[in-house]
């Protein structure tokens, strides 16, 4: 076997491979290839269609075109059983571990028959251990998964392909849940891999660690290959390009007259579970036209503020206007008045996943006028064209509006959620983390959309932990510490590091300096 | 009062009596437990355990042999586990919704049955059920010996039955399998096994032990077959399996303390009967259980996955 021979020969191949979901074509006669020692990443925004394809190739779905395959082999669709035999393992961005059970137990179950008398335990013990020797993976066996942090978690799962002789690895998103340390130690276990002949598929649309730690990138966009680069002649503008099919351009911030006050915090304090999440002696004033940037490291009375204005909780002393009114602990009416609440975990307090997306959009004004007949019965058909014109006007990418909304992905949630409070017109926006997890296109689509509300009149507080983000968006830029705020200061007479100070404590000198 | 309750714990009879008392018990524990392991809760156990004492004695009545008896009953237990698991497992349906419904049809099924093949009977027939079988040797030590080891042979399948399921569970490729489909379905299928079959497989065994369960009260304990005499045992089991955190040995234990009071109760009524009514000594297992499952439950960690139907190709 020559050098030559293995190189003609792809390792694993995808020859027009087509999925539809409903009208969705989630892919869209891809065709790809993959060699013996590599790491190919695969990068798309969310919705591109990256892990449709996976799933397709480890037997989870069945594709309704094209083939797959592996040493020149086809790869029977839709079993699992086959794209393991043929050395392919996955591991999914969403784990598939159980949780009371132990590490070993993860990683053994299906390796034996299974009508056999008993478990040889004592055998997979040894291999595990060989394995763990071998490429750095270390993990108790005898541990619970639920005991284990994420980064482990994560181990455990590349150990369970590993001892089924994986040589093809895929990883979907693997540093998303990752702290930058336990990211740097994954990929010397990705280098370990590939040094061994292992072919890896990286799914991710992180381009820093698509430059520094793949060596070719294919590009998925909307479903189809958008264009196949070695990654030593990819630079990050033309990935990006390539990924969103336009320059991306993160929205610019013109300047404004602030109008009336909608917000007006006036010596609050608010208890919340812990000290520090707890709110003391916090004034604020937001006007309209203005967005106020609320910087912070989390768990410093973020959480407890975003309750206070969204209604779900009231002040014990001091003074809380909202849009001309006190404060109350009624959501209800504070939606009425005209609050837009974007929260802080969409999947949880955003949306009700396992409702369909009409339902979802109309949430908040479902006893409007549009919807509701005689302000109580809700007009489907009504409902249902509103959501269609929402779903059309926010490029919600789906299946319809009648899709179970939990089936959307993180972007396009949060472009739900956008529809939702934005179709409205509030006069008030508490915009929370509105952007984590999102993906380039879909951040500059959130934060032009904050723009223009703010265009249309409206008072924004946006809360982030990414200071780019605040000082891109904001007009003027409060910090909390310890449930304590500064006064908020002009954006263009603030630098990083100033913010960074007050994030940390650094309270005194700067906040009274002015 | 209290010395003659003292008196009661430390005769042979009432030891033997807790033993022949938690012998279906804990068969239907042990099935449902079974179930609930792999994901699946099978609240037809009260109706599936009527249908096992109706077919296990209606067989031996018929003139058949006491061991085909429980096979047939067995076998009858895993056919309504299959009809749970189709409505469950593979249409993905509402489990307690099917489990209600089962029961309901398994226990009107067996009456209409027994009237059907005994539509003359006035006073409930007899068979010659199992006998006790004294165990050489062991069947000699005092108190234990008559306790443990004087029993029907039935009985010895029951309490044996724990330890086998334990080990089948905890130490074989099958039970891993089972485990890991209450956990994580996803991890199941995608180490290449078919989830819906360790499923399906799972409760139509389970099942089989609930009907074996009820063979029991009418094959060992009685010798008939009449209107009611499950008489809730199924939705003791149910309770039980989360007193005992679904493991078999703590659901050993959890029937034993059930069934001690149920024996002690009968004996107590005796002493105190004057003075209080019966009812209360009735009542007392029940309220018991459900205080020692308040204070259980709340440490029991149940398997993540039950009631969670799994579908093949659905988005995740």
């Amino acid at each position: 076997m020559t050098e030559k021979s293995v190189s003609v020969m792809p390792l694993l191949s995808f020859r027009g491979i087509t999925k539809r979901f409903g009208p969705l074509v989630a892919n869209d006669a891809i065709s790809l290839d993959l060699n013996q020692g590599e790491v190919l990443a695969l990068l798309g925004e969310n919705g591109a269609g990256k892990t449709t394809l996976m799933n397709i190739l480890f037997g989870h779905y069945v594709a309704e075109e094209g083939e797959i395959l592996v040493d020149g082999a086809p790869l029977p669709p839709g079993s699992t059983d086959a794209a393991i035999q043929a050395g392919i393992g996955m591991v999914h961005q969403h784990f598939t571990l159980a949780e009371n059970l132990t590490v070993l137990e993860n990683i053994t179950l299906g390796t034996e028959p299974l009508f056999a008398w008993r478990r040889d335990i004592k055998a997979a013990r040894t291999k595990i251990a060989d394995m763990a020797a071998e490429y750095g993976l270390h993990a108790d066996p005898d541990k619970l998964v639920g005991a284990l942090s994420v980064g482990e978690r994560q181990r455990v799962e590349i150990l369970k392909a590993l001892y089924r002789d994986a040589r093809i690895l895929i990883l979907d998103e693997p540093t998303a849940v990752l702290t930058p340390q336990e990211s740097d130690s994954l990929f010397e276990t990705l280098k370990k891999l590939t040094a061994k002949g292992l072919a890896v598929i990286f799914i991710s649309h992180k381009l820093n660690e698509i430059l520094n730690h793949t060596n070719r990138v294919v590009v998925l966009r909307r479903g189809a290959v958008a264009g196949t680069v070695t990654t030593s002649e990819a630079d990050r503008a033309g990935l990006a390009r390539m990924m969103v099919g336009e320059e991306v351009n993160r929205p610019k911030v013109t300047s404004m007259m602030p109008g009336n006050a909608v917000l007006r915090l006036t010596h609050v304090d608010c208890q919340s579970d812990s000290e520090a999440q707890s709110l003391k002696d916090v004034s604020l004033e937001i006007r309209a036209h203005e967005i106020i940037g609320l910087a912070g490291v989390a768990g410093n009375g973020q959480r407890t503020l975003a309750n206070l204005l969204s209604g779900l909780t009231t002040a014990d002393a001091g003074d809380v206007e909202i849009l001309g009114a006190p404060g109350v602990a009624d959501p209800t009416e504070l939606v009425r008045r005209g609050v837009g609440r974007i929260p802080e975990d969409r999947h949880a307090t955003g949306v009700v996943g396992e409702m369909p997306l009409w339902e979802n959009l109309i949430s908040e004004d479902r006893r409007g006028a549009e919807i509701a007949r005689a302000g109580f019965v809700i007009d489907k058909r009504r409902a249902l064209e509103r959501s269609k014109r929402l779903i059309e006007e926010f490029d919600i990418r789906c299946e319809g509006p009648e899709a179970e909304t939990r089936l959307l992905s993180g972007g396009n949630m949060q472009k739900l959620i956008l529809a939702r409070v934005l179709s409205r017109g509030p006069e008030f926006i508490l915009a929370n983390q509105p952007v984590r997890g999102l993906d380039e296109g879909a951040i500059a689509y959130v934060q032009s959309r904050l723009l223009q509300a703010r265009a249309d009149g409206a008072g924004v507080l946006l809360i982030s932990e990414d200071l780019d983000e605040l000082f891109a968006l904001s007009d003027r830029i409060a910090v909390m510490y310890h449930g304590r705020m500064t006064p908020p200061q002009d954006t263009a007479g603030l630098t990083v590091g100033d913010v960074g100070l007050l994030m940390s404590g650094h309270e005194a000198e700067s906040a009274h300096a002015h | 009062m209290i010395g003659d309750i003292f008196e009661i714990l430390l005769t042979a009879g009432f030891w033997a009596a807790t033993i022949r008392i938690v012998s279906p018990l804990i068969l239907g524990t042990l099935g449902e437990l079974i179930c609930e392991r792999a994901g699946v809760l099978n609240l037809g156990i009260e109706g599936i355990m009527t249908m096992g004492a109706m077919a296990g004695w209606m067989w031996v009545f018929q003139g058949g042999d006491l061991w085909g008896g429980i096979v047939f009953a067995a076998f009858i237990g895993a056919l309504f586990g299959l009809f749970h698991a189709s409505f469950t497992v593979y249409l993905g349906l509402s489990q307690h919704v099917t489990g209600i419904g089962i029961t309901l049809f398994a226990s009107s099924l067996s009456y209409y049955v027994f009237r059907m093949l005994l539509p003359d009977a006035t006073t409930p027939p007899k068979i010659v059920p199992f006998q006790p079988y004294a165990i050489p040797g062991l069947s000699d030590i005092p108190v234990i010996g008559e306790a443990l080891f004087s029993q029907t042979p039935l009985t010895y399948l029951a309490l044996l039955s724990v330890p086998a399921v334990w080990y089948v569970l905890e130490r074989t490729p099958l039970g891993l399998a089972v485990r890991m489909a209450g956990e994580n379905p996803v991890a199941v299928e995608s180490q290449g096994i078919d989830v819906l079959a360790v499923r399906t497989g799972a409760v139509m065994v389970g099942s089989a032990f609930m009907a074996i369960g009820g063979a029991f009260i009418t094959m060992s304990a009685f010798d008939a077959f009449y209107f009611g005499m499950i008489n809730g045992r199924g939705w003791i089991c149910v309770a039980l399996v989360i007193f005992a955190s679904w493991r078999p040995g703590k659901a050993l234990l959890g029937a034993l303390l059930f069934a001690g009071l149920d024996a002690l109760q009968v004996r107590a009524q005796q002493l105190a009967g004057a003075q209080i009514p019966y009812q209360f000594f009735l009542m007392a297992p029940y309220v018991l259980s459900i205080a020692a499952m308040v204070v259980m439950a709340r440490r029991a960690s149940y398997p993540k996955a039950l009631l969670v139907p799994f579908r093949r190709g659905d988005r995740v």
